[in-house]
Formats: structure tokens, sequence, C-alpha cells
């Protein structure tokens, strides 16, 4: 694992630099730090905290997909979790809020994991109801209006910093570890990177498939729940209907820009991660550049296609022939 | 190329589709080596063989799904390339697959004139089409309401639509790949009496089945494929059936290298698993087997007689419904190929690129696959334990190349097979299930796969093998099953283990079986 991920991921780093350098072009004081009330200030951090949300989202998604999966649901869940979170933070402590809300999104993800692995309904249609069910859900529990709060403990864990780094950036930092202890340091990974590859051959093999599959959808609903607490105390209220809206697609395009393939197998945590900080060095690039923010739209979707491209098999099939063909010319 | 005589009128006995010299490799795999084939027009002609024996690459490089490598096709004596399926179609050649190929929520009359609607200024006249259709389908017997969607119909109306279509596009040849494997005797009967007219009418047919009583009902003639070649085109009047099996399953291996395995003299070992009355309704009739350490037991049988079913039951990849099953004497449950393997039990199937191998993963990942599901996710084979398990895997069988960190897919079949058997040895198993080990691998794995398997046995596994090569069988079984209709038949030990025997068993007249069959 530890020699692979240099070659992969070569071609996300260079990306990343490329897009951290453009936005160093269009302002020039991009990479200044400084420290403020023992907390580090300036727009690289800036690009980290905002790209919390999305990061975590990939850290689940980037597992569901490897089983050839896909979890439309999850700013849905974000949007839950966050009413959750919200509505209980004033009368009840940080840990109580804590467990509440990701209880509520592992069984979201619980939900998703049935409906896919236990009932065998697709992916994409299974989670489609939870995505559209769930912003309902939230109203519910917000009763239709911005709830909002004062606990000063769950605003710090949107505003707060722990060790310098905003508390958001921390807790994505924890849960890449986590993640990666719990995939890599158990036979998870390769499991699912099986289950993803080839599920019937990995059933007939004695993986438990179904257990591989509910896992990551369980998973993939408390990554979400997380980003939802996170997303809510940073706004000090929770707002079920513009909460983790269409972060779905930013997180299936980081995992996409990750290189995990779509059809499942391979999948790598990092640099799903790495795609998370390139979606968002890319908002921050076009905010600072003072270029209207709908142009932001017109960048990513170059940028997937750029991804997709260079992803794409027939387009390695033709640069073979056209190195075949150069190789020919005198 | 000498000048064809071009036939204008329809004449019975010269040859519609001439096929000639036709190669086809796949890699180092010779899919199809020099095959010839000749349908004239106005006949059945029955397409023969087990699997792999060349029957779908021969329709498809007919039909220009694949490109040959050598040969001619001639249809009705000018030559022809198709580059698609739809070239062959516009030549005249029409395929009708086992899975029709039609938009089931269309209407019948829609799909029967799909993209060749009747127009008025642009505007589909429904009302004509349906004339049309009704009248097209009448030709056939049909009185059908075509207005209603395909899939409200069942799979034989289903196929007659499709025929119906394929020859209303002016097919001249027509191509039914296993057109009644999910046909009930009653839908078989519609069918046959499409093909009937359709035949009568001078068009010819070729007909792909492994139901042999249909291919005596219905066929003319003929034609005999076993790996890749042609064994040879006979009259279905003057071929005995067991004379068909011996041509499908063949003679080849005792040329090569293999000789009888010396009958194991010594006591046979412990009871390693066996089964009483062990059966799923309509899948394999309740069987008996006994598994004995160091022994192997052949499974034989025509293509969908019940061999490949009988080891996905004992390896729970399909639930039985009657029966027991015990392991070392223990009754045991058998719900799951988990189940299955946490008793020791390995199985490679016959899909390899479906069922056994992930392509993607390494070959390391590849072996140690079914050990580290074995033993559970919070004990995790190290790296180390895992290059070691490969590496002396890699070495112990010779898999090509030596580099545990290639992608499996990217392996030649005969090592991608090797790779799997080192999947389930690494699991130090009691009991291996192979299936076709030895299909589409080339002859010198061939016979190191064959060496594996009686080493395997001399260690004292229990192995049971599959396989259409009933010389093979021969070579390393001590007891063969023979299967027939999906029902184990017969079994053989010791000197009656013999091909000569074997072919007597899967041929020897169905009447009682099929009797015993019909509701």
């Amino acid at each position: 694992m530890t020699l692979r991920l240099p070659r992969r991921g070569l071609a996300q780093a260079l990306a990343l630099i490329v897009i951290l350098m453009v936005d160093r072009v269009v302002s020039p004081q991009f990479f200044n730090l400084h420290l403020q009330d023992g907390r580090l200030f300036g727009s690289v951090i800036d690009v980290l905290n905002r790209g919390t949300p999305v990061a975590l989202l990939s850290l689940g998604m980037v597992l569901v997909i490897a089983t050839g999966g896909i979890d439309l649901s999850v700013g849905a869940v974000m949007a839950i979790a966050g009413a959750t979170a919200a509505s209980l933070a004033d009368a009840h402590s940080l840990p109580v809020v804590l467990l509440a809300a990701l209880g509520v999104g592992l069984l979201c993800g619980l939900w998703n994991g049935i409906l896919v692995a236990v009932l065998r309904i697709q992916p994409i249609v299974a989670t489609l109801i939870l995505m559209v069910a769930g912003r309902g859900i939230a109203q519910l529990i917000t009763e239709g209006r911005i709830v909002t709060f004062t606990s000063p403990d769950l605003v710090w864990l949107g505003n707060g910093a722990v060790l310098g780094l905003p508390t958001p950036v921390a807790i994505a930092i924890g849960m890449l570890l986590l993640t990666a202890a719990v995939v890599r340091g158990s036979a998870l990974g390769l499991l699912i990177e099986a289950t993803g590859g080839n599920a019937r051959a990995s059933e007939l093999s004695g993986v438990g498939t179904r257990t591989m599959i509910l896992a990551v959808y369980v998973w993939c609903g408390i990554c979400a729940a997380l980003a939802g607490v996170i997303a809510a105390a940073d706004i000090m209220g929770a707002d079920a209907n513009n909460a983790g809206l269409w972060l779905e697609l930013d997180a299936i395009l980081a995992v996409v820009i990750g290189g995990t393939s779509l059809f499942g197998g391979r999948f790598s945590l990092v640099l799903a991660v790495a795609g998370a900080l390139i979606i968002q060095a890319m908002n921050t690039g076009i905010l600072l550049s003072g270029y209207p923010p709908e142009l932001n739209l017109l960048v990513k979707a170059v940028v997937v296609l750029a991804v997709l491209l260079v992803q794409s098999p027939r387009l390695s099939d033709l640069s073979g022939i056209m190195a075949r063909w150069r190789s020919k010319k005198p | 190329m000498q000048a064809p005589a071009m036939q204008t009128n329809v004449d019975l006995d010269s040859p519609l589709l001439e096929v000639r010299g036709l190669s086809k490799s796949f890699g180092a795999l010779k899919a199809l080596q020099e095959v010839d084939f000749t349908l004239r027009a106005g006949e059945i002609h029955a397409l023969l063989g087990e699997n792999g024996a060349g029957k779908s690459t021969l329709i498809k490089v007919v039909t220009g799904v694949f490109a040959r490598d050598a040969g001619v096709v001639r249809l009705a004596g000018g030559e022809i390339a198709p580059r698609s399926a739809k070239a062959a179609l516009d030549a005249g050649i029409a395929t009708v697959y086992q899975e029709v190929n039609l938009l089931p929520n269309l209407s019948v009359a829609q799909n029967l004139y799909l993209g060749r609607q009747p127009t008025c200024f642009g505007v589909v006249r429904e009302a004509e089409m349906r004339r049309r259709a009704k009248a097209l389908l009448n030709g056939f017997g049909l009185d059908i309401d075509v207005g209603a969607p395909l899939s409200s119909y069942s799979v034989a109306i289903q196929h007659v639509t499709a025929i119906a279509r394929a020859v209303d596009l002016s097919a001249r040849v027509l191509i039914l790949d296993e057109p009644t494997a999910s046909l009930d005797r009653h839908e078989v009967e519609i069918l046959f009496k499409a093909m009937r007219q359709l035949a009568a009418a001078g068009i010819g047919i070729v007909f792909v089945s492994h139901f042999l009583d249909q291919v005596y009902e219905i066929c003319d003639r003929i034609t005999v494929l076993r790996n890749g070649r042609l064994i040879g085109e006979r009259e279905t009047a003057s071929l005995p059936r067991l004379e068909l099996i011996r041509m499908m399953l063949g003679r080849e291996l005792a040329e090569t290298t293999e000789t009888r395995a010396p009958a194991h003299s010594g006591a046979m070992g412990e009871v390693c698993a066996s089964f009483k009355g062990f059966g799923k309704q309509g899948y394999v009739a309740p069987f008996d087997l006994e598994l004995r350490h160091g022994e192997v037991v052949g499974l034989a049988g025509l293509l969908g007689s019940g061999r490949t079913e009988t080891a996905r039951l004992i390896f729970g990849a399909e639930r039985a419904d009657s029966g027991e099953a015990e392991v070392d004497g223990q009754a045991v449950r058998l719900n799951s190929p988990r189940d299955a393997a946490r008793l020791g039990f390995g199985y490679c199937p016959e899909e390899r690129k479906t069922e056994g191998i992930v392509a993607d993963l390494t070959v390391r990942e590849n072996i140690v696959l079914a050990l580290q599901a074995r033993r559970g996710l919070h004990r995790p084979l190290s790296r180390r334990e895992q290059d070691e398990i490969a590496m002396r895997f890699i070495r112990l069988l010779d898999i090509r190349p030596p580099d545990p960190e290639r992608p499996i897919g990217l392996l030649s079949g005969g090592n991608q097979q090797k790779a799997l058997l080192a999947r389930w040895l690494a699991t130090e198993p009691r009991l291996l299930l192979l299936d076709e080990p030895t299909r589409g691998i080339d002859v010198g794995a061939h016979a190191e796969i064959i060496r594996l398997v009686r080493d395997l046995c001399d260690q004292g596994l229990a192995l049971l093998v599959i396989s259409s090569e009933l010389d093979e069988i021969v070579t390393y079984s001590n007891r063969v099953v023979v299967l027939r209709d999906r029902a184990h038949v017969e079994e053989l030990k010791g000197e009656a283990v013999e091909v000569s025997s074997i072919l007597a068993a899967i041929a020897a007249d169905g009447a009682t079986a099929a009797q015993g069959a019909v509701p």
C-alpha cells in the first residue's frame, strides 16, 4: 500500500500544486499565515477548513464507491445530523449531542446499507430515497425553522482551534487517521476492494460481501453526520434546507478525482481527501480572484472533464497510438 | 478465388452458408482452428459441442461480432466479411440469442418494426404497423394482440417475435443460439413449428442447443465442434446418440501425454464429507455422495446435466432444500460459501473470469483472499505473511510471471487457474471442488494442472473434479459419478472407470429419466 501511493497519487499531487500556484497568482497573500488567539489564519487554512465537510464525506464515500456502490444521501444526512445537534445543543452536553447526531448518522447508513446489501436495491436508487426524504426529516426535526444555538462547546467544534489548527481540520485529520487505521489495519481494505472488484468471486471465496457493504454505508452515514455537525457548528445553527446541499456531488467528485473507479475496486483514502482539497482550492481561488462565483461551476466542470479524460481507457489507447506513430517517424 | 455461381432460385441442396478454414485466436488460446461449416437452404442444422468448443466463437465470427484471423465465409456463393452484427443482418444473416434482445416495454408490433416503422409525413402509422405485425405473426401460427407489451407474453412468443423480426428483415440464414433453454415443452412446440415453416420456405437455420432430444427431433444435420476444431458433420438420421456423444466429449488427451493413473491400491482414506438425499428442487435431484480423503471423484455428463449444479450445492453457493451433509461424521449446515469455506471446502468455479479472479487485484491479493476471508476482519495477514504465502505458491505451482504484485487479470488463463488453486490451497482445505479446471488452458498448463490434481490427491485431499474431457476424468478419477438430466444416474468404480462405460452411462436411453421428470 505504502509503495503504491506515491506513484498513484502523482496526478493528484500535481493538480493540487498547480491549483495552489494559480491561487497564489490571483491572490499574492495566499500562503501568508498568522497566529491569532491560538489559531492560525490565512487562505491556505481557509482551504483546509472549508474543505472539511467534503473531505469527511469523501472518507465514507470512497469506501462505498470502492464496493461498487454510491451514496447520494450524504448531503441529506448532514442536514439531519445538523438539525439533531442544533436542537439538542443548548439543553445537553457536547458528548450527548455528538453521540445523538452520530447515532442518527449511523441509523441513516444502516438504512441505506440494508436497502443495498440485504434487499439488493441498486445503490443509486436506494440512497436516492434518503436523499429526498432526508431533508424532510431534517425539517421535521427543526419544525421548519432555522434552529440556532449558543452552546459554546458546539460552537468550539466549528470555530475553535486545536494546536493552532481549526477544530474541523483537526477532526478531519483524526477521522482520516482513524479510517485508515480501521481499513488498512484490519483486512477490511482488501475485502472491500475484492467485493468491489468482483462481488461474485469474493462471495465464492467466502468473503461476507453483505457485511462489507453494510459496513461501508454505515461508516458513510457516520462521516456524513460528523460533517453535518461541523457545518451546523460553523454557522451556529441548522438550516434543514441548505445544509450540505449538493455536497454529495462534491464528495463523489472528490473520490473520482482521487482515482477510485465508480465501478469499484481499488481505492485510496488519502487521495479522496486530496480530491476534496483540490475542489476547495479551486473554490477559494475563484472567490479570491474576484471573478463571479458562478464561474466556479464552469471551472469545476472543466476539472471533472479533465479527470475523466485522463482516466479514460480510450484516451490512453489513443496516446499509445500517437506514441507509436511518432516513433515510426524518422 | 473462383467465380461464385450466383444462385437466383432456392436450390435445396446447394450450400447457402459456407465456412471454410475459419480460424480465430484470443491471445494464446486458439478458439477456432480451420473450421468448416456448411448450411444448406431449407435445412435445420445443429451446431453442437461442449462449453469452449467454439460454437459461439463461430457464430460471432460469422455474424461479424469478432474479426476472423483466417478463412472464408460465403453466403449463397458470394464471399462476405461482415464487420458488425448490423452488417451481417444486412447481408441476410440474423441471430436470435437465448436472452431475447428486444425491448420488453414496447408492444409486439413496435418491436417488430422498430427502426423501420411505416410512417406518413414522419408520423408512425400505428394501425398500419399493427396490421402488418398481425399478418406477419399469423404466418408463424400466432394470433396474439400485437398492441400488448412484449413482456406480457411468454418467452417462447418473445422468441418467435425476435425470429419473425429477423426473418422479416430478409434474413436467409437464421442462427438460434440456445433458444429453448428457458422454454417448457409446449413453448418449444411453438418455436419448432415456426422453425419448420421457415425451413420449408428455404431459410437455412443453425440451431445451437445442448438438449440432444430436441436436436434429434428437429435437425436434419449435425456439426460437432470440440476444442475449436471441427469433429464432423453428419446426417441426424444416421448418427446414433452414443456416437454423437463420443464426438462431443471425444478422446484427444490420450494422444498427448496422459496415461491411466494407477488405481489407488491401498485402502482409501477416511470419509471426508458425505451427502444423503442432498438436492434442490428444479436444480439437482437429491443424490447420495461420499467423498474420501486421498480420492478423486470425477463428475461426468453433458453440459447442463447437473455437474456444476452439484458442486455449487455442495459449496453452499446454492442452498439445498433436501437432505443432509456430514463432515467427519458431524452434521453440518451448508447455507453459503462462507459456511463451506469454514468447513475447509474450496471451489474453483468454471467461470474463471466472472466468478473466480478479482481481475484488478494483484496475484498476491487474489491468493490470500480466501484465507483472509476465513480468518476474519480482525486477524489480518500482515504484508510479510501475504508475501510469503504468495511467493510460496507462485514457486510451488510455477505461476508465471512470478510477480506477486501483477494484477491477476494480466495473467494467462492457465496461470489464473493456478492462482485460484493457490487461493484455496492456502486455506489448507480438506475438500476441493474443481469445475472444469483445464478449460481454456493451453496444452502445457493442461498437463500441469492434471499432475497437480494427482499430487493433491496423494497428499490426502479429497477432490471432486468436473470435466467435459472424459479422458482427463478417467486419468485421475478413482470414482466417476455420471449425471444426466440433473440427476446422478450412475457411479463407476475401479476397473469400470473407462471412457466407454462413461459414454454408455451418459447416452443410456434417457426415456426412463425423462419420464421421471415429466410432472
